[in-house]
């Protein structure tokens, strides 16, 4: 490892690193998005912890398993307009990203940080940060976190060291996030209070089904989105807090936006969000009642969520000569539920791209694609292109849900995939693809090498 | 026919994606005429002589297996008479934990087993995850291989005499040290691997229900082999996978 810190000056480390995240972007190394970061955190750890302190109002940090690059860019939109931000916006979210995105803003005001949920406590750590948003925790990538039990105590932790004057935002529906609330009185909780949207049972991947007190299994007024709900245990009376900021009349328009309620001390106003789906009402009000911890208006909110497109590459429409690539991205049981309840409500799609990679960042065990419930999707499925390093063992997910084999076409190229794909939409009509986080990346640079977007440290920028 | 397989604490049980194994065995029994029927069992649940002929448990978080162990451990005699009557089971990752006699926590705390399986498993303090490969011999003279994923904290030791699924090529395997990977007690199979274990190894799950099919007709059972192309290819990734990273912290 490279080690020439403690006498270098902190200001030449930080040229160092910059001119470092220049040279990666020209030979190509895809960005140089940490490539700054992880240079800097050699040279010297403790090089974060001044460049944060020199931000004159601190740090905002996001977190959750779902949710939290959307959330950051939601936060960013509404105070982007009266404040400087440093903000790690393509989703590089250990110390290295926070590391490089302090390097890439130099006169920024405020750091606003989405951050890995396993790093979590060490990014708290250092930054001492001014605002916490804690959103929801889900089972995802066991391989690299262990279990859930685990952050969930790393969290609590966190909580218990965070600075005296920090705001604590929690997502109250989630039973072992918003029970962190009881940590710190003048916590900011939110939820949703809109049981129409409910779901009968809860689903398969639900994770934290038993009471964080006794262990009894909850009782669900209402259950939303996995174990996400207004839930209350019948034996010690454990129950979700007082929502602070809800989210009430909801109102889902398919696959294009989502209109709710945002009800908070301050008032109410109706939010008409051009992105779709439940769990984005979710992320709307963790950035809100964020927005609001760091001192925004309810205008100020309520622009900010009006104006909100989408967060890099969670939810593209690229047109790509007469036709269009819609890109979901799915990461975990939760999330690609939700991406299926959200396809549903539109035309159910006949063709459908799955792209399953087993990098790092996509979680090594793929397990979790037997926890999706694709089955819905079936109904109205002709072909599906498997795709990604995985792509047989999607094939068999779909094999054993009941698609017949000969329907399903296994091409672990990302290339060959999207041609075929492209080749059996009609034009005029959309091609639905759905790719773990590497495979999102993947397609995302062969449509920008065709020249249909640009590449993502242009379009973040 | 009519197979029954009992499901374990199923809304305990189910980290890793067990319900793709359950598919699976529902799936390969349909495609050939037979009809396999999952019943759940909860804790508490008596167990009828002779109701089930294969028994599936599955894996889940610390919490889980603590809320369960005692249920599990109060229907051992149960289920050593089921198996000892004709019935198989597969155990997976904490299922087969809690499948040996005793599992103790890193607080020296012991849960107890169901004790179908002989061997016991103290908690380590590194976890071992990764993909693994497994040569195993399950009958006399043919040979086979496991693919899949493990993730456990515990160190699970095998009794004297007693015999491991399989021989580690790749992976940590039971304890990280022996070169063994599982247990199999009769027709009692324990292993650590998921990903699920059964659609990548699908002869796997012929075998168990070649088990369940003799167990109800009285008679030994044979089944057509099915097209398993995507199978195989599966296998050859999570293979691949395993000699390449499996085993390493």
């Amino acid at each position: 490892m490279l080690r020439v810190s403690p006498l270098l000056p902190l200001s030449l480390e930080i040229l160092l690193a910059r001119a470092a995240a220049g040279l990666s972007r020209v030979v190509g190394a895809g960005g140089g998005t940490t490539v700054p970061g992880k240079l800097l955190w050699k040279l010297d750890p403790g090089a974060v912890d001044l460049l944060v302190a020199r931000l004159p109002r601190g740090s905002a940090l996001i977190s959750a398993t779902n949710g939290k690059t959307t959330t950051a860019a939601m936060v960013a939109r509404i105070l982007a307009p009266s404040v400087r931000l440093a903000h790690n916006r393509s989703g590089a979210n250990l110390v290295s990203g926070v590391a490089s995105a302090l390097l890439a803003a130099r006169e920024a005001e405020l750091g606003l940080f989405e951050v890995d949920e396993a790093a979590l406590p060490e990014v708290a750590r250092r930054l001492k940060p001014h605002a916490v948003s804690l959103g929801n925790l889900f089972r995802d990538q066991l391989d690299r976190y262990g279990e859930l039990e685990l952050l969930v105590e790393r969290w609590r932790a966190t909580v218990r060291e965070l600075p005296a004057e920090a705001a604590l935002v929690v997502n109250g529906d989630d039973p072992q996030v918003g029970d962190l609330a009881s940590e710190r009185p003048g916590s900011t909780v939110f939820g949703l209070d809109d049981p129409r949207h409910a779901s009968s049972e809860l689903q398969h991947a639900a994770d934290s089904k038993w009471c964080v007190r006794c262990g009894t299994p909850y009782v669900y007024a209402a259950a939303y989105i996995g174990h996400l709900g207004d839930y209350r245990c019948p034996a010690c009376g454990h129950s979700r807090p007082l929502l602070h900021v809800r989210g009430r009349e909801i109102e889902l328009h398919g696959l294009d936006s989502v209109s709710f309620d945002l009800v908070t001390p301050e008032g109410t106003r109706r939010v008409e969000l051009a992105v779709p789906g439940l769990y984005n009402v979710y992320n709307a009000l963790a950035a809100a009642a964020l927005g609001r911890a760091l001192g925004a208006s309810l205008e100020e909110v309520h622009a900010g969520l009006q104006g909100f497109s989408a967060a890099f590459g969670r939810f593209e429409r690229i047109a790509i000569g007469e036709r269009s690539l819609l890109v979901l991205l799915i990461k975990n049981p939760a999330g690609a539920n939700e991406v299926v309840r959200t396809l549903l409500t539109g035309t159910p799609p006949r063709l459908l791209l799955v792209a399953l990679n087993d990098e790092i960042a996509d979680g090594r065990d793929v397990s979790w694609i037997w926890d999706v419930d694709f089955e819905p999707l079936l109904g109205g499925l002709e072909r599906l292109i498997a795709s990604g390093e995985r792509a047989a063992e999607l094939a068999l997910r779909f094999k054993y849900a009941g698609l017949p084999a000969g329907a399903i076409e296994v091409m672990p190229s990302l290339e060959k995939a999207l041609d075929r794909g492209l080749e059996l939409t009609p034009p005029g009509e959309e091609l639905v693809a759905l790719p773990t986080y590497t495979a999102m990346l993947g397609l995302r640079d062969l449509v920008a090498r065709r020249g249909f977007v640009k590449p993502y440290w242009e379009a973040a920028a | 026919m009519k197979i029954v397989v009992g499901h374990l604490f199923p809304d305990y049980l189910n980290i890793y994606a067990d319900r793709g194994n359950i598919a699976v065995l529902e799936r390969r029994a349909a495609w050939r005429g037979h009809e396999l029927e999952v019943r759940a069992l909860e804790p508490g649940d008596e167990l009828q002589a002779g109701a089930h002929d294969l028994y599936y448990v599955g894996g889940g978080q610390d919490r889980e297996q603590e809320l369960v162990a005692p249920a599990l451990a109060a229907m051992g005699a149960a289920l050593k008479a089921a198996v000892a009557g004709g019935a198989a089971a597969l155990a997976v990752c904490g299922g087969y934990q809690l499948f040996g006699r005793f599992y103790r926590d890193q607080s020296g705390d012991e849960l107890p087993g169901a004790g179908l399986l002989p061997l016991h498993t103290v908690a380590g303090e590194r976890r071992m995850i990764g993909d693994v490969l497994l040569e195993c011999e399950l009958e006399p003279g043919q040979p086979r291989s496991l693919a899949g994923f493990e993730n456990h904290a515990g160190r699970t030791y095998l009794d004297k005499g007693a015999v491991p699924l399989g021989r580690v090529l790749a992976g940590f395997g039971n304890d990280g040290a022996s070169g063994h990977e599982g247990c199999r007690a009769g027709r009692v199979i324990g292993t650590y691997l998921h990903g699920p274990l059964l659609p990548r190894n699908p002869w796997l799950a012929d075998w168990l229900l070649a088990q369940a099919l003799s167990h109800r007709a009285g008679e030994p059972a044979r089944l057509q082999p099915l097209e398993d192309e995507l199978e195989a290819e599966a296998h050859a990734v999570s293979a691949a996978r395993a000699r390449s990273r499996g085993g390493r912290f």
